[in-house]
């Protein structure tokens, strides 16, 4: 009980800090692997022929592309401040505003929004709310996330 | 992927196409290198085992984007999406067959756009919810088509 209390300050102390940003190439490469790993045969990520037909002129990316790459960095890190604590997913918040597109850089910013205490049967546990903001090189905006992690 | 599904084609009540899943121990591999998500409980049994998760369990994002996929594939390539809300319930264990289903929720109007909420999830065989999540997409209508045209 103590313990997972210093660790609560430990992450309290970080609210708000927003981590060093991060940037990415949007590969048209790395989109096919990404929808490969997901087996989503969709054209519009993976044919540049089809892609160029539709309103975006090429290929673009699934929906989850970089949404976890912009995140984990900032989550190891949490992780690491307590690395015997398992670290379990609680679920994600995504909103889009526009597509990434071949040839784009994806610049991500995360921080720490939230972080609770809980106490039920199997002990406490802590929920970590991380919030990513990803923003292309044309400084507009793409996508927002906020992801619930629960440590235990 | 069918047609192009248009707003006036939707009924509040509509299932989605199921999108049948079966993530395998290499699926897994290919996701981790994909998203940059190396956790070890994806592919360390010991490790998840020490840590208390019931096996080699499946990435809450990879889930996460069979539900993108599902919508994507239904709205088809004029529709957006603009927001998907997910829920991890339970652990999914390597090898498990899921079920992704989808069904429509709402639709309406807002500022000459036209939307849809569909409530999406990922079932396993014992009909167990795994993930559940609420997805928004912007969809065409032929409404909107025919009054363009005339412009």
């Amino acid at each position: 009980m103590n313990e997972m209390i210093s660790i609560a300050e430990e992450f309290l102390k970080l609210i708000g800090v927003e981590a060093e940003p991060e940037f990415w190439e949007v590969e048209k490469g790395h989109i096919r692997r990404f929808a490969q790993a997901i087996g989503d045969p969709n054209p519009l990520w993976q044919d540049e022929e089809y892609a160029s037909k539709t309103r975006y002129g090429g290929i673009i990316a699934p929906p989850f592309f970089l949404i976890d790459t912009g995140l984990v960095k900032f989550v190891d890190r949490l992780v690491d401040m307590c690395p015997q604590k398992a670290n379990i997913n609680g679920g994600t918040e995504l909103d889009f505003y526009r597509p990434m597109k071949v040839g784009d850089t994806i610049t991500t910013v995360a921080k720490l929004s939230e972080v609770k205490e809980k106490t039920g049967k199997g002990g406490t546990m802590l929920f970590l709310t991380v919030e990513v903001i990803y923003i292309n090189q044309k400084g507009e905006l793409v996508a927002r996330c906020r992801n619930t992690f629960i440590r235990r | 992927m069918s047609g192009q599904i248009y707003f006036e084609d939707v009924v509040v009540g509509d299932s989605l196409p199921t999108l049948m899943k079966h993530p395998t121990p290499r699926k897994l591999v290919m996701w981790a290198g994909a998203s940059g998500e190396f956790s070890e409980m994806h592919y360390d049994k010991d490790l998840a085992l020490q840590k208390g998760f019931p096996g080699i369990v499946v990435h809450g994002m990879l889930m996460a984007s069979f539900l993108a996929q599902l919508i994507t594939d239904w709205m088809g390539e004029r529709g957006d999406l603009k927001r998907i809300k997910t829920r991890n319930e339970q652990f999914v264990l390597v090898n498990e067959d899921l079920i992704c289903k989808g069904s429509v929720a709402k639709k309406y109007v807002e500022k000459n756009d036209h939307y849809v909420e569909c409530e999406l999830w990922v079932e396993n065989r014992k009909g167990e919810r795994c993930v559940s999540a609420t997805a928004i997409v912007k969809l065409p209508a032929r409404e909107a088509d025919r009054i363009g045209s005339k412009k």
